[in-house]
């Protein structure tokens, strides 16, 4: 197991997509910040904690459970569902620019679920996806607007992402043999 | 994860899995303030809603929850079916199953229905109501009501007062507010007292004050007019004078008490309609809470469609 990301440039990973997201919406107007389910949504914070520092504005921030719109939910239906956690998304996502944000973006199929999931609350302009970690191997026509890092895997190792409100510390974690 | 794949009854239930049941429902609740409330979780699967007893409130409640989680539903009213012209449960049942349904809600007069379609049948089966047995969904939907007002059910005094010896609802209550902590008061006149009551952990009482003196929680269960084959109550109106809620009454509760009721109400009978309509009342918050704990049942319940026990 090695580490890839530690503290220090996370945290200036994070600062930098916030820049960023000033930078291609001119502001923090009508923008709104969805964490999906579980590393997404300190994320999120994080990203509208720095967005106030630089722009002193609130960007409204909620949460998104995507466990109901999964796509091999009931293909396999032997053994324990998946939990389902409550999604918060306390206020219109009608015309508002919104900014996804996940840990790790690998096939992309939970990128779809959170579309998905998304348009039942309503329309909003835009969906920009931002995301930590992109390791590669998309089966789906996905692909990110802000990344923290670029990490090269092969299929067989594993992604960790660990945050200092979940985890106890901020660190990105690589696990397994490159093939 | 639920261990069985039908929900028979609470009897087989552990504290876990009542507690899994509450948490996913409390997710679920959220898509009730959805622009559009539905998610495709179910999305081709066919539930079937098998009622041979008359049910506004738990038909329409499964029904919508079906439709919330996507299910393609089917509902059967006995009064159309073959039942009629004399068809067994089990041939009824066997000649729905040959259309693949995932999974059959039942509400049946007879107790152990249900758990005689469980093992005779591939679908999963879910309890609506079994005769004078249980009503898992209704104890499920309670305490999830509890919960929210108390945050906790473990060391709540909670009255359950009215016709006893017919109630499924309170069957299934008493096992789940048992294994959750739960402090349970049971109170009814001797002739609708089920005997063996203190067996289950319960204190039966047949003074109404006694039950509800400092209560967190007031459950009003019905008179079950159509169960009563014989003289188990005076009058109605002597009923409403010795075990009628009354704002007075409500008054020897904690000043937070929730009132409870399954419905459908007797006004003026079990319950008074000043208590009924009044500040403590959560009859109506029941009814929107069914459709989540349904839908957290269905969703549970559709992982274990294939496995056998």
């Amino acid at each position: 197991m090695s580490q890839v990301m530690d503290a220090d440039r996370m945290a200036r990973a994070l600062t930098r997509i916030a820049h960023e997201i000033l930078e291609r919406n001119r502001g923090t107007s009508d923008l709104a910040l969805v964490g999906i389910r579980t590393r997404g949504v300190p994320l999120a914070r994080r990203i509208a904690h720095s967005l106030k520092e630089i722009n002193h504005a609130d960007v409204p921030t909620g949460a998104l459970d995507i466990t109901l719109y999964r796509d091999d939910l009931m293909r396999h239906a032997v053994g324990p569902q998946p939990l389902v956690r409550r999604t918060e998304i306390p206020f219109s996502i009608d015309d508002k620019r919104i900014l996804l944000v996940d840990d790790v973006l690998y096939t992309g199929r939970t990128i779809r679920s959170a579309l998905d999931a998304l348009i039942d609350f309503g329309r909003p302009r835009s969906i920009q996806l931002i995301v930590l970690v992109d390791r590669g191997h998309r089966e789906l026509p996905i692909k990110a607007d802000y990344v923290g890092k670029n990490l090269p895997t092969a299929p067989k190792q594993s992604v960790q992402v660990r945050l200092h409100e979940i985890d106890g510390e901020d660190e990105v974690l690589l696990q397994g043999e490159a093939a | 994860m639920l261990k069985s794949r039908h929900l028979l009854g609470i009897a087989d239930l552990e504290p876990e899995e009542i507690g899994l049941v509450l948490d996913t429902a409390e997710a679920m609740k959220e898509i009730a303030a959805r622009p559009i409330k539905k998610v495709p979780t179910l999305r081709g699967r066919t539930v079937v809603n098998l009622f041979f007893e008359p049910s506004t409130r738990t038909r329409t409640s499964f029904e919508v929850a079906e439709k919330r989680l996507s299910a393609d539903t089917l509902s059967i009213a006995v009064a159309q079916s073959s039942v009629t012209k004399g068809e067994t449960l089990l041939d009824t049942v066997r000649n729905l199953e040959a259309m693949a349904p995932d999974m059959i809600v039942m509400r049946h007069a007879s107790s152990g229905a249900p758990h005689l379609l469980a093992r005779l049948c591939r679908s999963v089966i879910i309890n609506a109501g079994d005769g004078m047995h249980e009503h898992p969904t209704q104890a499920l939907l309670d305490a999830f009501t509890i919960r929210e007002h108390k945050k906790r059910l473990d060391g709540l005094k909670v009255a359950i007062v009215g016709d006893l010896l017919h109630s499924r609802v309170l069957r299934s209550n008493v096992h789940l507010l048992n294994r959750m902590g739960a402090e349970v008061w049971t109170c009814a006149p001797a002739t609708l007292m089920p005997a063996d009551l203190a067996h289950f952990g319960v204190r039966p009482t047949t003074s109404i004050d006694e039950a509800v003196e400092g209560a967190d929680v007031v459950m009003m269960l019905r008179i079950q007019h159509e169960r009563m084959h014989g003289h188990f109550i005076p009058s109605t109106r002597e009923y409403y004078t010795l075990f009628g809620l009354t704002a007075e009454r409500v008054t020897r509760a904690k000043p937070d008490v929730i009132i409870m009721h399954p419905g459908p109400m007797n006004r003026g009978v079990e319950i008074d309609s000043d208590v009924a309509d009044g500040p403590y009342s959560v009859i109506l918050e029941q009814v929107a809470n069914g459709v989540a704990v349904r839908m957290a049942v269905l969703y549970l319940l559709a992982g274990q469609e294939g496995e056998a026990d």
